[in-house]
C-alpha cells in the first residue's frame, strides 16, 4: 500500500471548513498533507468525483458478540467500507450487552484484529438494557465508549432516565435515545395508519415515539445536556425537535435512509424486509422528515444497520424481528433521494454524515485540513448502482432495496490513509 | 362470463380479485349449491386430489365447512392442527408447508393467527393455498358466502347499503367483506364505538359512524360481528352490557331497521350482546342460510383453484 499519494482533480466538499471546490488532496503516513509537500507522490485521478471527510454512521448493529450468524465486526466493517463509511458507532444491544468495560474491550480487540473501518463502541445506559438499573457509565467511558444508549429499547421510568442524563453529563457522554413508549407500542408490528388498518395488523402509533421525544426534550432542557434522538420517524417528532432547537435546547436528531425513502404502503405484500422499528410511516411523515433535513432540524443521517439471518426473517410478518441492513445502500438511496432529488446541496448532504455526527459525539476534527487524520470518502454522484443482494459484503441480506437501481455511490473509502474500498 | 377463465392457484384475499372473478366464483357456487340438495351429495370433481386442512389457529365452523366441501367434491383429506404440527417443535412455517408439498398434496386450506401467513406459503410452494383466515386480515370464503347470500336474496349488490357493526378493528370478516362489497358496487358503513372502528377505513370509501341509528336507518343489509369478552379486559369498551345497550341490535334499536333489511352474522353469535335472540331467530335473519351457502362457496373455490395447480 502506498504511504503517500495525491487525489487529483476531485471536487472537495468539506463542511467543517465550508469548502466546496476542485482541488487536490495529499495523503502521507495516514494524515492529510498539502500536495505541494509531496510533489513526487503517486497521483490518483478522482476528477468528476466528490472528495469528502470520512463518513460516520453513528447507528450500526455489528451483532458481535452474540449473533455472529447475522453479522460480525469483520463483515459489518467491510460493508461499511463498501458503503463509503470510514467509521461506525456500534450499538450496545449485543449478547451480552455492552454494559461493562469487558465487553467494550472485547469489541476493541476484535476491531483491532478484523475491523476494516473504525468502530466506536457505544455503551448501555442500563444493565442488560433492561431499563431497571444504571450501567457503569463512568467505567464504560474509561473503557472508550463515545456515547451511551439503550437502543432497541427505551427507558420507561422517567426518574431513572433523569438520573442517567445527569450522570452521563458528569462524564460528558452524549445520550443516544430510542424514543418509544411501551404501552402505546404494545404488540405493534407496523405504523398505525391506513395500511395497518387495511392489513389487520397491530399498529405502532406515532404517539408512542412523540411521547418520548417530548420527554427527552424536557430532560435535555431541565438538565442542560445533550440528548440525541435516534431514527425519528414521524412529523410530530420533527416539529417538536425544531421548536426545541430554536429554544437552544441540546437536542439533536437522526433519520434513516429508509424512513426518507419508503412508506408503510410497502408492507402490503407482507415482505418482512420492510419491518423495522420505528416502522415505515406515512407519506406525510416522510415529507416532514425531508423538510426537517432540509431546514437543519435533523443534522444526522444514520442507517440503523440491523442485520438478521434469512431464516429469522423468512417467517410470518408478526414473528419476524425488526430491522434491515443499510450500510451499503445508504449513499445510493440518499444521493438519489436527497441530492438528485434536490432536497440538499452536496455540502449539506456531506454534513449530515460528517459534521453532524462529529458534533454530537464531541469529535474534534477539522475535515480535510492539513494535519488531520486521512479518513476520506470519495463519492461518484452519477454512477448507477443496482442492489444485488448476492454481492453485499454484509453477512445479512435483509434489505428492502433488493434489485432497485439508484444514482450515486461511494467510489473509494480511505481510513488512516489506507484505501480500504476502491472502485476508482 | 362464458369465456371467462379462472387462473389463480391461490385464494388469499378479495383485495386481489377483480369484480369479474368474484362474480365467477358466485356463479360457480350456485351450481355447486345444487349438489347439496340432491340425495347423493357428492360429485367427483376433486377425485384423486389431496387437500390438507392446516389449522394453526383453532376453528370449528370454517373447518367443518371446508372439510364437508372437500368430501362432497371427493377429495382425499388430511387434517393438521397447531397442537399436532411440528411448528410446536420449532419448525418454521415454510418448512412445514414444504413437507406438505413433498407429500404431493394439491391444496392447502390454512388458518393462521398472523396476517399474511398464507401469502408467505403461497409464494414458496407449488400447492394451491386457500386462506381460511389470517389474523384480523382476511377471510375470503366468509366474504364470498356473505356476498352469495346477499345476491341470492337481493338479486344484486349494486347500490345496496350494507352496514357492518361491531368489532371492526379485530375483524377479518369486515376486512374481507369490504373489498367484495365495494368491488360489486355496494355502499359500506362500518359502525361501533371509535375504539373498535378505525376512521382510516374512510380512505377506501367506507362511511364510518359511531351511532347505531345512523348505521341502521337506510341499511339494506346489517351484518353484526361477534363481540369478544377479552376486548373488554383490554379497555375497548367498559362492559358487554354497555356494548349491548348502545351498539347491539336489540328491541330498541330494531325500530330503525327497514322491514326488508337482511340480518347477517358470521357466527358464533353472542346472543343478546351484539344481537338480540329474537332478531337472530326472526324472519329477517339469514344467518343459517349463510352457513348453508358457505358450503357451496367453498366447493366452488376448491374446484376453481385446484384447476390451476401445476401437476
Amino acid at each position: 500500500m502506498k504511504s503517500e499519494y495525491i487525489l487529483t482533480g476531485g471536487k472537495v466538499v468539506d463542511p467543517f471548513r465550508g469548502i466546496d471546490k476542485i482541488m487536490d488532496i495529499g495523503v502521507k503516513d495516514g494524515k492529510i498533507i498539502s500536495p505541494s509537500q509531496i510533489p513526487d507522490a503517486d497521483k490518483i485521478d478522482v476528477s468528476g468525483k466528490i472528495v469528502a471527510p470520512g463518513f460516520i454512521d453513528m447507528h450500526v448493529h455489528l451483532r458481535q458478540p452474540g449473533n455472529t450468524a447475522a453479522e460480525t465486526i469483520a463483515t459489518g466493517t467491510m460493508a461499511a467500507a463498501a458503503g463509503g463509511f470510514t467509521a461506525v458507532v456500534a450499538m450496545p444491544n449485543t449478547s451480552p450487552a455492552a454494559d461493562t468495560p469487558g465487553t467494550i474491550e472485547y469489541i476493541k480487540r476484535h476491531t483491532a484484529r478484523d475491523g476494516v473501518v473504525k468502530v466506536y463502541p457505544c455503551g448501555c445506559m442500563t444493565k442488560g438494557i433492561a431499563g431497571e438499573e444504571m450501567a457503569g457509565i463512568g467505567s464504560l467511558k474509561s473503557a472508550g465508549v463515545v456515547a451511551v444508549s439503550d437502543d432497541g429499547r427505551c427507558i420507561q421510568r422517567h426518574q431513572l432516565m433523569k438520573h442517567i442524563v445527569q450522570y452521563a453529563k458528569s462524564f460528558e457522554l452524549p445520550i443516544l435515545d430510542h424514543c418509544e413508549e411501551d404501552g402505546l407500542k404494545d404488540k405493534g408490528v407496523m405504523h398505525e395508519g391506513v395500511w395497518s388498518t387495511l392489513l389487520g395488523m397491530q399498529g405502532i402509533p406515532s404517539a408512542s415515539e412523540e411521547l418520548m421525544v417530548a420527554r427527552d426534550i424536557i430532560m435535555a432542557r431541565a438538565i442542560d445536556w445533550k440528548i440525541h434522538l435516534q431514527h425519528i420517524s414521524c412529523r410530530e417528532s420533527v416539529e417538536r425537535v425544531r421548536t426545541a432547537r430554536k429554544r437552544g435546547i441540546k437536542i439533536t436528531a437522526e433519520v434513516t435512509p429508509h424512513h426518507l425513502s419508503l412508506t408503510d404502503e410497502r408492507i402490503k405484500k407482507f415482505d418482512t424486509n420492510f419491518k423495522m422499528n420505528p416502522p415505515l410511516r406515512s407519506e406525510d411523515d416522510r415529507r416532514a422528515l425531508l423538510e426537517g433535513l432540509a431546514d437543519g432540524t435533523i443534522t444526522v443521517i444514520a442507517t440503523d444497520h440491523a442485520p438478521h439471518t434469512a431464516t429469522a426473517k423468512l417467517v410470518e410478518f408478526d414473528y419476524a424481528p425488526f430491522g434491515i441492513i443499510g450500510l451499503e445502500t445508504a449513499l445510493p438511496v440518499c444521493l438519489t433521494e436527497l441530492y438528485h432529488g434536490k432536497i440538499l446541496s452536496i455540502s449539506d448532504f456531506v454534513a449530515k454524515f460528517t459534521k453532524g455526527p462529529a458534533e454530537i459525539l464531541g469529535f474534534s476534527m477539522n475535515g480535510l485540513a492539513d494535519g488531520e487524520t486521512a479518513d476520506i470518502t470519495v463519492i461518484d454522484t452519477e454512477a448507477e448502482f443496482t442492489v444485488d443482494a448476492d454481492k453485499l459484503r454484509s453477512k445479512a441480506r435483509n434489505t428492502p432495496f433488493k434489485g432497485k437501481t439508484f444514482k450515486g455511490k461511494a467510489a473509494a473509502t480511505i481510513v488512516d490513509g489506507k484505501i480500504v474500498f476502491n472502485e476508482l | 362470463m362464458d369465456n371467462f377463465k379462472w387462473t389463480r392457484k391461490d385464494l388469499l384475499s378479495l383485495y386481489d380479485l377483480e369484480a369479474e372473478e368474484i362474480n365467477y366464483i358466485l356463479d360457480t357456487a350456485q351450481e355447486f349449491k345444487k349438489v347439496s340438495q340432491r340425495n347423493v351429495k357428492k360429485v367427483p370433481a376433486l377425485r384423486g386430489k389431496t387437500v390438507v386442512n392446516f389449522f394453526v389457529e383453532p376453528s370449528t365452523r370454517t373447518r367443518m365447512s371446508f372439510e364437508l366441501a372437500e368430501q362432497r367434491l371427493s377429495a382425499d383429506i388430511i387434517n393438521i392442527n397447531a397442537s399436532s404440527s411440528s411448528l410446536k417443535k420449532g419448525e418454521t412455517l415454510i418448512d412445514t408447508a414444504r413437507n406438505i408439498e413433498a407429500l404431493q398434496a394439491d391444496l392447502i386450506v390454512m388458518r393462521h393467527s398472523a396476517p399474511g401467513a398464507q401469502s408467505l406459503i403461497a409464494k414458496n410452494i407449488r400447492c394451491g393455498v386457500l386462506n381460511a383466515g389470517d389474523g384480523a386480515h382476511s377471510h375470503p370464503t366468509q366474504a364470498l358466502l356473505d356476498l352469495f347470500t346477499i345476491r341470492e336474496k337481493k338479486g344484486s349488490l349494486k347500490g345496496l347499503k350494507v352496514s357492518v357493526i361491531g368489532d371492526i378493528l379485530h375483524s377479518r370478516v369486515a376486512r374481507s367483506d369490504v373489498w367484495g362489497l365495494i368491488k360489486l358496487g355496494a355502499e359500506v358503513t362500518f359502525a361501533g364505538p371509535a375504539t373498535l372502528v378505525p376512521k382510516e377505513f374512510e380512505n377506501i370509501g367506507v362511511r364510518v359512524c359511531h351511532n347505531l341509528k345512523d348505521a341502521l336507518i337506510d341499511a339494506d343489509v346489517v351484518n353484526l360481528l361477534r363481540i369478544q369478552h377479552e376486548r373488554q379486559k383490554r379497555g375497548f369498551f367498559p362492559s358487554t352490557n354497555e356494548y349491548a345497550k348502545f351498539f347491539g341490535l336489540n328491541e330498541v334499536s330494531r325500530q330503525y331497521l327497514k322491514p326488508d333489511a337482511l340480518i347477517m352474522h358470521p357466527g358464533p353469535i353472542n346472543r343478546d350482546v351484539e344481537l338480540d335472540s329474537a332478531i337472530a331467530d326472526g324472519t329477517q335473519s339469514v344467518i343459517l342460510e349463510q352457513v348453508t351457502n358457505g358450503l357451496a362457496v367453498r366447493m366452488a373455490v376448491l374446484f376453481l383453484v385446484a384447476g390451476c395447480v401445476e401437476k
